[in-house]
Parts: structure tokens; sequence; C-alpha cells
């Protein structure tokens, strides 16, 4: 049932490609679609009255109407600029914070006690307090994703930091620079690839946070629209949400990914021509 | 991290310490020259009364065994589900080649997304949100487990086939002492995993536990019980990552020589 489907379904550049790499990419998608073909059975015979399952063919239907209704647009365009926001606000502290820790021993000895205390509360956790604070809305989802971000950028960066080449911190102090233009000259450049990284992990958090929180408490954002969706007992829009939310997951770290590699591509590209 | 603690000297603590303090300071003097509003910021002796009357009267220790009962049953499910599946699919080349693309794609999903389906499905009981938390902290073992299995060098297979090991054998001998390192940082994600599922799903299907608690506080602006709350999860937090920690370097001694 399933194997024809896969492979007249359209795959990815395939002709112009050898044909191992034109069936891995068509293998990647046999079991995906037997899953969708074998829910869309399912949800129109036994399950034909079902609040959870519907036929993946009606949840495309549902979140065609919320994009015509423009719901789909905005909840997601809601939920991107928190995250990002949060993330913006959220890595800006914890690498600044890692910048310092990773250069002075003596700084990262004194915040070990506080930092590792207040790292391990789960996110999570602010979601009330957030909410006493700013009410619903986007701030309290971006203190909380800027919460969730912090600690990964934060750890990531101190390593960084502590692991530049010796003898560059050597030239920097032979050269009298300021602390200030060591770490512009000498210290971001050389960490930059890893903060990159870093960035990219903090994306992906910041959208699982983000989500979370609307799905928790934030009457906003895709989070809201799948959560309303189950309540209002409508299972094929709140598919469709599901399916949509995970498509958006999937982007953004292919997008990251591939955002990371080509800026790695050209800063390398310098040091080997030189 | 582990230079780290090794280095720690009695003139770090103390001023890790005094850093600590000096905090704790600043919240009172926040709290008690009304720079923040009280709703938000009890001071740090309400928050703490309320802790040591909430732990006297049962209540809130209460809620801390089922929140932390919830994320270590969850957890031991994802462990067990995860290492087993991932080790099916990882020792067969041809099965990562058929599923992996598949368990990457939900990789990206948040955990929480699937509440909502779930208490569809479920409705609102223990069972629904243990469910969830446990396929939601199944995947980073999963796939941990995979990739480990994945990373086996071809010689060590070689080896076992001389030996004339069969499939099960090769896995529990040669695959997961392999993994093992793979598995047991895929392990600490999914604990972290397994704690945020439980305290969202206590949230939302009102279930006993410090998420419900933290949750009604807040909405009947209870800040000192609230704080409390939040304490007590940082607590569960930093006990379950710690323990794990000790647990890692001990199991991977070997490794290091």
């Amino acid at each position: 049932m399933s194997e024809p489907l896969a492979l007249s379904s359209p795959v990815g550049p395939g002709r112009s490609r050898a044909l191992p790499a034109w069936t891995r990419h068509a293998r990647a998608w046999v079991l995906p679609l037997a899953l969708l073909a074998l829910l869309e059975l399912l949800a129109r015979t036994r399950y034909a009255n079902s609040d959870a399952l519907a036929p993946p063919s009606q949840a495309l239907q549902a979140l065609a109407g919320a994009l015509t209704d423009g719901s789909l647009l905005s909840a997601t365009g809601f939920t991107l600029s928190a995250a990002a926001l949060g993330l913006l606000l959220g890595s800006a502290i914890g690498a600044a914070l890692g910048a310092v820790l990773g250069q002075s021993r003596r700084a990262a000895a004194v915040g070990f006690i506080s930092i590792e205390l207040l790292r391990p509360v789960p996110s999570v956790a602010l979601i009330p307090l957030a909410m006493l604070v700013f009410g619903f809305g986007a701030a309290m989802e971006i203190s909380v994703v800027a919460f969730a971000t912090l600690w990964p950028v934060l750890v990531l960066v101190q390593a960084a930091v502590r692991q530049v080449e010796p003898q560059w911190l050597e030239v920097a102090a032979a050269l009298q620079l300021s602390p200030a233009q060591r770490l512009r000259n000498i210290v971001l450049p050389a960490v930059l690839p890893r903060l990159f990284v870093a960035l990219r992990l903090g994306s992906a958090v910041a959208l699982v946070v983000a989500v979370t929180v609307e799905i928790a408490a934030n009457p906003n954002g895709m989070g809201y629209a799948l959560m309303m969706a189950q309540q209002s007992l409508q299972p094929a829009l709140m598919l469709g949400w599901l399916g949509w939310i995970a498509l958006v997951g999937v982007a953004i770290n292919h997008g990251t990914l591939r955002a990371q590699r080509a800026l790695a591509r050209r800063m390398g590209e310098p040091a080997v021509a030189g | 991290m582990n230079h780290n603690t090794s280095r720690f000297s009695a003139r770090d603590g103390a001023s890790s310490l005094a850093l600590l303090a000096g905090l704790l300071g600043l919240w009172w003097l926040a709290a008690h020259a009304q720079w923040v509003s009280k709703v938000f910021l009890p001071s740090p002796e309400a928050a703490l009364t309320s802790l040591f009357d909430g732990l006297r009267d049962g209540e809130l220790l209460s809620w801390t065994a089922a929140t932390a009962g919830r994320m270590l049953a969850g957890w031991g499910l994802a462990g067990l589900l995860g290492v087993t599946l991932g080790a099916m699919i990882g020792q067969s080349p041809s099965a990562r080649a058929w599923l992996q693309p598949t368990l990457e794609l939900i990789r990206p999903l948040p955990a929480s997304a699937v509440l909502p389906i779930a208490i569809a499905m479920f409705g609102l009981s223990p069972t629904m949100v243990l469910f969830v938390v446990a396929f939601g902290a199944m995947w980073p073992v999963l796939l941990a487990t995979v990739h480990g299995l994945a990373s086996v060098h071809p010689r060590l297979y070689e080896v076992a086939g001389a030996l004339q090991l069969r499939p099960m054998q090769v896995v529990w001998r040669i695959g997961l002492p392999h993994a093992l390192p793979d598995i047991l940082a895929g392990l600490r994600l999914s604990m972290t995993v397994s704690l945020i599922v439980s305290v969202v799903g206590e949230m939302l299907a009102s279930q006993g536990g410090l998420g419900q608690a933290i949750l009604l506080a807040a909405r009947s602006y209870q800040a000192g019980e609230l704080y409390a709350g939040v304490v007590l999860l940082g607590l569960i937090g930093f006990i379950s990552n710690g323990a794990l920690a000790m647990a890692e370097r001990r199991l991977l001694r070997w490794q290091r020589r």
C-alpha cells in the first residue's frame, strides 16, 4: 500500500542525481507516508467519529482554512517573534556572562554556586511567575524563553572562551590591549563559530519553550491555537496545527544548520587562502 | 565542568557563597524597600515561611513527591523504551536507513504539543500525563542510542563475526557499552524533559503536584507559595541532575583510565 505511494511521490531533485541518492531520499519518505495513509484509513473507517483522530487530508484542509482566515500566519508570527526576542535577550545575557566567566577563573569560581543553583530550575516553573509579573502577552513568553536559552548559551560560550589559544592571549598581553580590545579583537573572532553553535541550539530550545508557554498559559500563538482546537473538539484542526508546529520546527532546525555551515565555510576561507 | 569542581579551593568556595549571600541580600533589600511590588516579590523570609509551613502540614511535601514520582516514572519508561527501540534500530543499517529520517522529523517537535492530542485521546488522567512524559522524554535517549550504535567501528563488528557472536550478544557486549556515553548524555537530557513535561502536564490536566500548585498560587496572588514551589522544583532539578552526573562519572570511569 505504501511503497508505490512513496515512490511516485515528488521527492527532491531526483532526476539529475544518481540513483543511490534518489532512493535514499525516497526511502526517508516511505515511513511517514505509510503512517499518514494508515491514519487516513483508520480515521475514515474505525474512528470516524473520534474527537482525537482525523484524516490527514481533512487536517490539511483545516490548515488551509486557517491560512485563509489569517490565523495561521498571525499565530506563527507571534510565536516566532516571541521565541526570537527571547532568544536574543537570553543569549545576550548568557554570552556576556559566559565571556566574563570564561576569561577569569576567579569569576567562574565566584559565580559557581549561584549559577549551579539557578540553572536546574525548569523554565516552565517560571510561567506562573511571569504571568503574575507581566500578565498575558508577549512579555511573559519572552521572559521565560530568555531564561531557558540563557543557560545553554552561557555554558557553551564559557567553554569556548576558556579554550581560546593561550598564545593568542599572550599576543594580546604583549600588545598591551585593554580587556575590551582583547575581547573584540582576539576572543570574539576565536569563539564566533562556537557562538553560532550555541545560538543554533538556543533557537531549538526557544521554539520548544515558546510553544510550551502558549500551551500552558499564554492565550496567543501556535501553542494556544493547538490547545483551542482540542478544546473545541476539532480534531482535524488540532492535527493540522500539530503538523504545522512540527514543520516549523524542522524548517528552523534545517535553516539554522545550513546558516551555521555556510558561516563556518566563509570564516574558514581566509584561513585556507592565507 | 569536572576540572572546575576538582580545583575548587576553600577560598573559591567562600567567595562563591558570598556572592550567593549577596544575591539573597539584594532580594531582601528589593522586597523590603518595595523596589518591586510585593505581589511579585515576597521577602525571602516570607517565601521561606511559606516553604516550611507547606512542608510541615504535608501538602507541599506530597506535591513534591507526586511531581518527582511522575518525573522518575516517566523518565524510567522513556529510558527503557528509548534504549530498547534505539538498540533495535541502531544495530541494523537498513533499519536506520528507513527509520532515522522520520525520527529526526519528530525530534524538534515540542513534547508538550503532544499533550492536547493525548488529552483528546485519553482524557485528563494521571496515566495520560505519564504517557506524554515518557513519550516526550524518550526521543533524546532513542536518538542517542541509535547514534551511539551507528558509530561503532566496523572493525569491532568484524571481530564479533570472527567470534561468531549472535546479534543479541553483539548489541549487548559491543554495541551498548560503546554507546554508553551517548546514552547517558541522552538520559540526562531526558530527565530535564521529564521534569518539564510533568510540570506542564500537571498545569493542564489538573493533576496534583507542584506544577498545579504554583499555577494556583499565581492565580490567587500567593507569591510566597509560588516561590516555595519554584524553589522545590529547582531542588528536584538540582538533585536529579547532580545524581545523574555522579552516576555518569562512575559508569564512565573505565573510559578515562
